[in-house]
């Protein structure tokens, strides 16, 4: 159980790069083009990344609706969801600045990641100062 | 509308969102790359070996894909004062809120969370509004 479930790892992560690169989001270029809704009327804007998520989504809630039907994960014993209900001021203040982040470079953590081994230097560089916001998160607020 | 890839976006997403749906009905995990990342940090996480291999996985599957021509290679225009900055903000905001574009954006949407839904909205809004601040404000 404990191979497969490893093993199974490895795999969505796999998936989940080739998702990265194939649909440009590897690209700060292309996202920065995306979030930038005020090109629209100079016709510069680049809505691709709608269609990243209606992807994903198109796959993922038919899969999480499965999930709720069924008592356990395949190669797990439980399944680990979120319990946290309430819009707070951690999720409200977080979110800001992760979006702040995400606008000045262009990289969210998935393409970061799947950056690395791509050309360039900026994204080692930028998955450093994320790792280092992460401990300071850890550090100073718990 | 500039570099529009529809198709390939369209089935991106879709491996995005299988792999979530692999990780989910499989194991039981969200795919949430921050949170899978930051458990490696802290040492009360757990398990490490499975987080070790999706991240990994991440890192080659994007490197093959690419390598064999599928999608663009990074274009970065950020300054590297930028970069650390932006990464900073990313690595504490997304541990702040609990989540970031896969782990809200994707499987959260995808549960229906109310949570989920307003950190979706509240970072693509901040993400508009600093490409707003730097593309068309900033002279």
């Amino acid at each position: 159980m404990k191979l497969r479930h490893d093993i199974v790892a490895l795999i969505a992560g796999l998936l989940f790069g080739a998702g990265l690169a194939l649909s440009g989001m590897v690209n700060p270029g292309k996202v920065l083009g995306f979030l930038d809704l005020f090109a629209i009327p100079a016709g510069g804007w680049d809505p691709s990344l709608a269609f990243v998520m209606g992807g994903a989504l198109l796959i993922a809630v038919p899969a999480f609706a499965l999930s709720r039907r069924r008592a356990a994960p395949v190669c797990a014993e439980t399944f680990h969801l979120p319990e946290k209900q309430a819009v707070d001021r951690a999720l409200i203040l977080g979110s800001a600045l992760f979006g702040i982040g995400w606008g000045l470079v262009g990289f969210c953590p998935g393409p970061a990641i799947a950056a690395l081994g791509l050309d360039g230097w900026q994204a080692p560089l930028f998955t450093l100062a994320m790792l280092a916001g992460m401990a300071a998160k850890d550090r100073w607020v718990g | 509308m500039a570099n529009f890839t529809p198709i390939a976006s369209l089935l991106g997403g879709m491996l995005i969102g299988a792999a979530a749906a692999l990780l989910l009905l499989a194991n039981g995990r969200i795919a949430g790359i921050s949170g899978i990342t930051a458990g490696l940090l802290s040492p009360q996480a757990g398990a490490r070996t499975w987080r070790v291999l999706f991240l990994a996985g991440i890192l080659v599957g994007a490197f093959v894909a690419n390598r064999l021509g599928f999608g663009p290679l990074p274009e970065i225009a950020a300054s590297w004062p930028l970069i650390i900055l932006g990464g900073l903000l990313v690595g504490f905001g997304t541990r702040l809120g609990g989540g970031c574009t896969s782990g809200h954006g994707v499987c959260g949407l995808a549960r229906l969370s109310p949570r989920s839904l307003a950190a979706t909205a509240i970072f693509m809004a901040a993400g508009v509004a600093t490409v707003l601040v730097l593309r068309h404000l900033i002279p």
